[in-house]
């Protein structure tokens, strides 16, 4: 009977499934675990760059500090400033309550049982120190046998915001860091103007339009991906001088007026997606090409047009070798990216405004992108896949 | 299509149309769309490359335009006689071979890892491997030069944990180019969001075949999702070739353009940047460059050659 052979079998079925989802349950959790810890690494230097951004140089520069910004814990005991340590109490160290402020002749007493404590120091000696409780200083004073000197230092968090408002005010320069802020978001803006009016036209045309030669055009202009930009670099820079541009924000905003491959490319890509059908009724209604972008392409292709434009806006906040070449002698003029360069090299000793500066160089990118996560990644399934 | 098939596509002529007067019409208004790029493609690319080469036979330097000559191949003879160029030319050579099969493979294998079913939150960790990408480059050069200090940076601590004795990672010539690497394949986020990208876009019936077929994990990423993402593989591996010969801001700005240590940075480049911009031997730079591009075009035409024999190229409409 058929019957019986599926009874037969019916628990096997299951036992394998449970096997299958109890498997599937571990290799997911291992591979994830990995995962975890590989970005745990991969984004390790930031945990660096907002720990140190945070330190006094002091603690940067000592090898027992912790990673986390700290100071030397300091105790007010009646007027007077005291240093904190973590004091080890054990058979070779122990420590014991002095009473009425004679040592006591039998430790047993009044003895600290073992153990770390965090203890004020108040009275330095060779081999033996005298501490108080800093929470319980009423308690008296607590004789310790040991070395002071081999005690580590207690350490409470203790972050200097103060390192922000040093590295905003950029020393040694007549100007805050608000103008490099104010510089890289001009910069960036007028350069999105040009290339979402420029890219859009260009992909337009590359779209929508018969022309004779334009699978060369086309691959022309693809290809300008994979040119060296140095090999441009001198006689752009000449015509540049010629022009009396050099020291002025026209070289990082003009050429974006003449469309770049990338968003071409993609703006293209995405027009492609779109059916001409809605262009084709416009025009029989008598629409011209202009009026056609204007009032069907555009409307329909704006997502791809935000990821243009904030696609700029992070290469105008990581752009750096045409804002030095251009702008080495204007430092008012400077966007974030030289400024902080520049920054680095005159305060290579404070490695907390270093990374002080880092943080606010990359603060604002980052936060775009969290933001407006969707049309990056959007942008990215567009320009490197065949769809 | 993937933008590498595009440059192979311009070989391949296109049928001549007739003309019709609506058609010179069409024509006429999608040429005046195309104007801003084609007007930027000559002054900004086409003029400058061909001039670059024109500078490269002269001894123009901004300091004196006016007394420009024409003094033939000096510029070229010159180079064989300075010891930079072909010590930086090394250099540059080394750093490619050391950086290029990373730059490849890393990615791959880091979507390969994101891609997994196995992997759970894979949106979270796609977003937190990518967002290095979205740093500007001289706030992740300060970021690593702290973090791999061997005072005070994280590195050798953390090594430490492991029992791990820390090398001198930015002071010592041979440790640099790895700081270097580590650098670029951090910020390299973009290769690792298009390759799995590219990933995804596999057709879920080739893995049931594969399935069917009896083919193990490894297996079917070899022979299914490898071949389908080889255009991708292939248009970032140009990318990284192109970009690798012309390196040189990273070790630019860490070492405040020196070339530390011991000029072990000071890659081809760099020498040309300084040429160009410090020493004012523009020409010279310009003969430098011309020699890099040829140097980058060579590489990118041996990349597009072998392209044929293990690029997977879809049937075309």
């Amino acid at each position: 009977m058929p019957n019986t052979e599926e009874k037969m079998k019916k628990p096997n079925y299951f036992s394998s499934v449970l096997n299958k989802r109890m498997r599937g349950w571990v290799v997911g959790g291992l591979v994830t675990m990995f995962a975890l810890i590989l970005l745990l690494a991969w984004l390790a230097p930031f945990g660096y760059m907002i720990s140190t951004s945070l330190k006094t140089q002091l603690q940067i520069s000592d090898i027992t500090a912790p990673l986390w910004p700290a100071a030397p814990n300091q105790v007010e005991i009646e007027g007077q400033t005291y240093d904190v340590f973590t004091v080890p109490v054990g058979e070779a160290s122990p420590a014991w309550f002095d009473v009425n402020g004679d040592e006591v002749q039998d430790p047993d007493e009044a003895s600290l049982a073992n153990g770390d404590y965090e203890l004020a120091i108040v009275e330095r000696g060779r081999e033996s120190s005298k501490f108080v409780d800093p929470n319980d200083a009423a308690a008296g004073a607590i004789h310790w046998v040991g070395r002071w000197r081999t005690l580590s230092t207690a350490w409470r968090f203790e972050p200097q915001w103060q390192n922000y408002a040093e590295a905003w005010e950029l020393p040694s320069r007549p100007f805050t860091f608000a103008t490099l802020l104010y510089n890289t978001f001009a910069i960036a803006v007028l350069g999105i103007i040009g290339t979402v009016i420029s890219c859009t036209l260009v992909a337009y045309g590359f779209s929508r339009f018969r022309i004779p030669g334009k699978g060369l055009l086309f691959g022309l202009l693809v290809s300008t991906i994979f040119l060296p930009r140095i090999v441009v670099t001198v006689p752009t820079y000449a015509l540049f001088i010629q022009f009396g541009w050099v020291g002025t924000w026209l070289p990082l905003i003009l050429p974006h007026f003449f469309a770049n491959a990338y968003n071409v490319f993609w703006l293209r890509q995405y027009l492609m997606t779109i059916p001409r059908e809605m262009d084709e009724a416009a025009m029989i209604d008598g629409a011209g090409p202009l009026q056609i972008l204007w009032f069907v392409i555009i409307p329909q292709i704006m997502p791809a047009i935000i990821t243009v434009a904030l696609f700029h806006m992070v290469f105008a906040f990581r752009d750096f070798f045409e804002p030095l070449i251009y702008l080495s002698s204007r430092p008012e003029l400077q966007p974030i990216s030289v400024g902080v360069q520049q920054f680095n090299a005159l305060f290579g000793q404070r490695p907390e405004l270093i990374q002080t500066m880092a943080l606010l160089g990359l603060i604002l990118p980052v936060l775009i992108f969290f933001v407006a996560q969707r049309a990056f990644t959007r942008g990215i399934v567009y320009t490197g896949v065949d769809k | 299509m993937a933008i590498g098939e595009r440059i192979l596509a311009t070989f391949k002529r296109s049928p001549k149309p007739p003309k019709s007067p609506l058609q010179r019409h069409e024509t006429r208004w999608g040429l005046i769309f195309l104007a801003p790029w084609i007007f930027g493609f000559l002054v900004f690319i086409l003029l400058p490359t061909l001039a670059t080469l024109v500078f490269s036979f002269t001894d123009y330097s901004i300091l004196h335009v006016s007394e420009t000559r024409f003094i033939g191949l000096d510029n070229y003879t010159r180079m064989l006689s300075d010891p930079i160029v072909g010590q930086s030319l090394m250099r540059t050579l080394t750093f490619f071979v050391m950086a290029f099969p990373l730059a490849i493979f890393i990615p791959i294998g880091l979507a390969a890892l994101l891609n997994s079913e196995h992997l759970r939150f894979r949106r979270f960790f796609t977003t937190f491997f990518y967002m290095p990408y979205m740093v500007p480059l001289v706030s992740a050069v300060l970021i690593w030069g702290g973090f791999l200090s061997p005072t005070g940076g994280w590195m050798n601590r953390l090594l430490e944990t492991i029992g791990i004795q820390g090398p001198d990672w930015l002071r010592s010539t041979t440790w640099v180019y790895w700081s270097l690497l580590i650098v670029g394949i951090w910020g390299n986020g973009n290769a690792i969001v298009t390759t799995l990208a590219g990933m995804e876009g596999v057709p879920r019936e080739l893995y049931e075949a594969a399935k069917m077929e009896g083919a193990g994990s490894f297996a079917t990423f070899r022979h299914v999702t490898l071949p389908m993402i080889s255009p991708i593989i292939f248009y970032n591996l140009t990318l990284a070739s192109v970009g690798l010969f012309q390196y040189f801001l990273e070790p630019y700005v860490l070492f405040a353009q020196a070339g530390d240590p011991g000029g072990s940075t000071l890659f081809f480049p760099m020498y040309l940047f300084q040429n160009f911009f410090q020493f004012q031997e523009m020409a010279y730079g310009a003969a430098l460059a011309w020699v890099l591009f040829l140097i980058i075009l060579a590489f990118t035409a041996v990349w597009f050659a072998l392209r044929k024999f293990w690029v997977y190229e879809a049937e075309r409409e």
